[in-house]
């Protein structure tokens, strides 16, 4: 299989002299921007440093659990590393990737706007996630936390004595800066679409950073208030969760499931959005029923506030109570499916090349089926009673959450870097890395769907030692999978400099963000783009001539 | 119930395994068929209305299979035999102690009879824990402040995992142990060597020595209900509501009496919160439990109350 960069060659002199990224090169000039992108790239910056952090959390995990005994470490240690493993990767890297880098980035240039409607709040909610990312820091040098990432009661408000408090509040501070972003979004998109770009034009991107942003904005409210309790519970004893004191453990899951399961909408929306761009470029057609892709996403957005309650199916609340979330867990995984059979039936007939940002959105269709049926198993509560605080439920979420959400924010991050940056990746790196991820992940998950139906537990720090085959799979698998990423890191800081220089529209894809100079000026547009077109009008485009037919294979 | 719910979940498999390779081929076969060739332009499709409403509701139609099959599984192990034998699990970091009914204590292994209907009746003395067992596909939740319970009946002798499944600190992992299945005349044997007073009667006397046959007197003249035949009746209450007097109605009643008040009584009732341990309260929920059932041969227990308060410092209380 011969793997070919394809690199268009533009001319030195169609560089735009003065861009986002020559305007100032003073610090200060990048710490107080109200630039969208420039923040993207703030945030870029930094939710990429979390993501290592979180990165390297999982690999002592994967290494203690390479034998059955607790040999690497302390359990109390594992302990802590799995909780900030949690913590890490779902308020500092999965909520904030797709929307607060490549939304910040391309969300105003997709509407033809010059900027976010709040681009100062948009700068005070990278601050916030700054604040709550250094406090997160501080709590984990002075000792970490133990509670695992769902910080249930009353183990988190009366047993654990590690740092719970700075833990809640910088996951407070954190939604915060959630919040604000998911407003400037809802404020941009009613109020400064370019003028014909009416909601049916939407790119459907948009449409689904729309649906998270109802989320963020409606859902994050209640675990900030929850993680206050839980703050004030342990300071206070206010008796609001300890039953000893008066209080229920069980509405605890209650409020944390209200916000944590419809934050999983905040993760993959955004990157089902993305595959929504890519798959249409890549096979030069519309997408298959724009509409029904549309509106599936505030489906997901609105049903997805209605089953929290199906985390809870052995917690002890009601069987009627437990029949209902079942049922409508059930409901939910449609509007799923609905888009993951469009992505598909826009490849008929379609004129496909094999870009790496393509090759990541088969993966992502791909590892997103396997994650959401093995979500409609869990959904089953006879099958959940069993599977539920297993590696099976691990496996099911690592499949939607690192295959889903991770494979949506590569392939954008791919797809837009020529936008971003000027310069084009190198593509034969590039798709390496691609089969790294895509082998390296189904290794390092696959087996945990066994080792949970055979009943290992979650959280476990020693295990009986029929488990450690699959174990050692896992452990292979997560090493394969640390290249992959390691991997883009070194080709896209290189890109920078040595990156063959992109043009405007390398994909020749449709979108308002391709319009204009790569990259863009600070105010996007020289003038306000007039929309006179739907969405993906791919028959009107040619085809970039630069771009290789695929080697058959 | 392990058989069952391997069969549904095999069926869960086939479903998703048809579905997953459906997908996963249609994308193999069309990216390949309609790669890029020269002189073949994309062909502009707008969408189907016909294929979007099928494959929203034909999946769905499928799921209402899942999801029945499912409840009907849940609704069963979620519905204890009103015969089965009671067995008391406490949990506390990190260990499980079982008490069965006829006084056989455990630590970290639970003892049960093949062909039997167990009925655990799980409580927490600290934070939520999990009881699982696998080789059953059964778990249920271990909660502080109430009761919850998991039935099983054991069809094959030997030793199965128990694992702790709800995060609990330092030693999660370590809080595991064995359900030891054994034949029933194996099973007899070893009930018969090393068990303390039954749990009831060990209730019985705790009903005394905590003066609660003072007011809970077995003729109505006392300051509170008499308990006879209370466990299971439905109890009106002084605020208008009737409730169910379950395993979590007695224990409430002892912890924190005022928060239902039977009609027609008085909220004089002192707390016992802090007083009685959670082992206690398993003795005293057994007794009152024993109130409300036919005096058996076997068991040959004398259903009254010890009407006299009895001296405390001659009641064995563990």
């Amino acid at each position: 299989m011969a793997i070919k960069a394809a690199t268009p060659v533009i001319p030195a002199n169609q560089v735009p002299k003065l861009n986002y990224l020559t305007n100032g090169y003073t610090l200060k000039s990048w710490l107080l921007t109200t630039d969208h992108k420039r923040i993207a790239i703030l945030y870029l910056i930094s939710v990429s440093a979390f993501f290592f952090l979180g990165g390297f959390f999982a690999m002592l995990i994967r290494l203690e659990l390479l034998t059955p005994e607790g040999d690497l470490m302390q359990a109390d240690t594992y302990n802590k590393v799995f909780t900030m493993h949690g913590i890490v990767m779902v308020f500092f890297f999965l909520i904030p990737v797709v929307p607060a880098i490549l939304g910040n980035f391309v969300l105003p240039l997709m509407v033809g706007a010059k900027d976010l409607a709040f681009p100062r709040i948009n700068l005070l909610s990278w601050y916030l996630y700054i604040a709550a990312g250094v406090l997160f820091l501080h709590c984990m040098l002075s000792g970490g936390v133990d509670t695992g990432w769902t910080f249930y009661t009353p183990y988190s408000t009366a047993a654990s004595n590690t740092n719970v408090i700075e833990a809640g509040l910088a996951i407070f501070i954190a939604g915060f800066s959630s919040i604000f972003t998911g407003l400037n979004f809802i404020v941009t998109v009613h109020r400064m679409r370019a003028p014909g770009l009416t909601w049916s034009r939407l790119p459907l991107f948009i449409w689904s950073t729309y649906a998270t942003s109802l989320v963020m904005i409606l859902g994050t409210p209640v675990i900030a208030i929850t993680m206050v309790l839980v703050v004030a519970e342990r300071l206070l004893h206010l008796g609001i969760f300890d039953p000893n004191l008066g209080g229920d453990p069980v509405l605890f899951q209650h409020l944390f499931w209200f916000y944590s399961h419809p934050a999983v909408y905040i993760m993959i929306l955004p990157s089902m959005g993305v595959i929504s761009e890519i798959v249409p470029c890549f096979a030069r057609k519309r997408v298959f029923g724009y509409k029904f892709v549309a509106l599936s996403s505030v489906a997901i957005a609105v049903f997805g506030f209605l089953v929290w309650a199906h985390h809870l199916f052995v917690a002890g609340i009601s069987l009627y109570a437990a029949l209902i979330f079942s049922f409508l867990s059930f409901v939910v995984a449609v509007p799923s499916a609905i888009k993951v059979f469009n992505w598909t039936a826009t490849l008929y007939k379609g004129s496909i090349t094999y870009a790496t940002p393509m090759l990541y959105a088969f993966g992502f269709i791909g590892l997103f089926t396997i994650g959401g049926l093995t979500g409609i198993m869990l959904a089953t509560i006879g099958v959940d009673v069993h599977v539920t605080d297993t590696y099976f439920v691990i496996a099911h979420f690592h499949y939607v959450m690192v295959g889903g959400v991770l494979m949506g924010y590569l392939g954008g991050l791919h797809f837009w870097w020529p936008k971003i940056t000027g310069r084009m990746y190198p593509e034969g790196w590039a798709k390496l890395s691609a089969l790294f991820v895509f082998v390296g992940f189904n290794l390092t998950f696959f087996p945990q769907f066994i080792l949970g139906y055979l009943g290992m537990p979650r959280r476990y720090w020693q295990y009986p030692p029929e488990f450690q085959v699959l174990n050692v799979l896992s452990t292979a698998g997560a090493s394969i999978l640390a290249v992959g990423y390691l991997l883009p890191m070194i080709y896209l800081l290189w890109s920078l400099r040595y990156g063959p220089l992109a043009g405007d529209n390398p994909w020749g894809a449709a979108g308002l963000e391709w319009k204009t100079a790569s990259p863009p000026p600070t105010f996007n547009f020289d003038e306000t783009p007039v929309v006179t077109w739907e969405a993906y009008n791919y028959d009107e485009i040619p085809e970039p001539k630069e771009l290789e037919a695929p080697v058959a294979r | 119930m392990a058989s069952q719910v391997d069969a549904v979940y095999i069926y869960l498999l086939l479903v998703s395994g048809a579905m997953t390779a459906l997908i996963f081929i249609a994308v193999a076969v069309l990216s390949i068929k309609y790669r890029r060739q020269p002189g073949r332009e994309a062909v502009q499709i707008e969408g189907s209305t016909i294929l979007e409403v099928s494959w929203s509701i034909i999946p769905f139609f499928v799921m209402v299979t899942f999801f029945i099959w499912g409840a009907v599984i849940f609704f069963k192990e979620r519905t204890p035999p009103a015969d089965a034998t009671e067995v008391y699990v406490v949990a506390k970091q990190w260990m499980w102690k079982v008490e069965h009914m006829e006084g056989q204590r455990e630590i970290n292994e639970l003892h049960v009879p093949t062909g039997q209907d167990i009925k655990l009746i799980m409580t927490s003395q600290d934070v939520i824990h999990s009881f699982f067992i696998p080789a059953f596909r059964l778990k249920q939740d271990v909660l502080p402040g109430r009761y919850t319970t998991l039935w099983f009946k054991a069809t094959k002798p030997g030793h199965y995992h128990l694992f702790c499944a709800e995060y609990c600190g330092t030693m999660h992992s370590g809080m595991g142990g064995d359900i030891v299945v054994m034949e029933p005349q194996d099973y007899a044997l070893w009930a018969a060597g090393g068990a303390s007073a039954p749990l009831q009667e060990t209730g019985m006397e705790l009903f005394a020595a905590f003066g609660c046959s003072t007011c809970h007197r077995s003729d109505a003249q006392g300051r509170g209900p008499n308990l006879q035949g209370l466990y299971n009746s439905r109890v009106p209450l002084e605020d208008g509501r009737t409730v169910t007097a379950d395993d979590n109605y007695v224990r409430e009643s002892i912890l924190d009496p005022t928060a239902k008040i039977v009609k027609g009584y008085m909220p004089v009732m002192p707390t016992f919160q802090g007083i009685v341990s959670d082992d206690q309260l398993n003795a005293l929920v057994a007794y009152v439990k024993s109130l409300s059932q036919p005096p058996t041969g076997t068991a040959g227990l004398q259903n009254e109350p010890v009407a006299s308060p009895a001296q405390p410092q001659n009641v064995q209380v563990q």
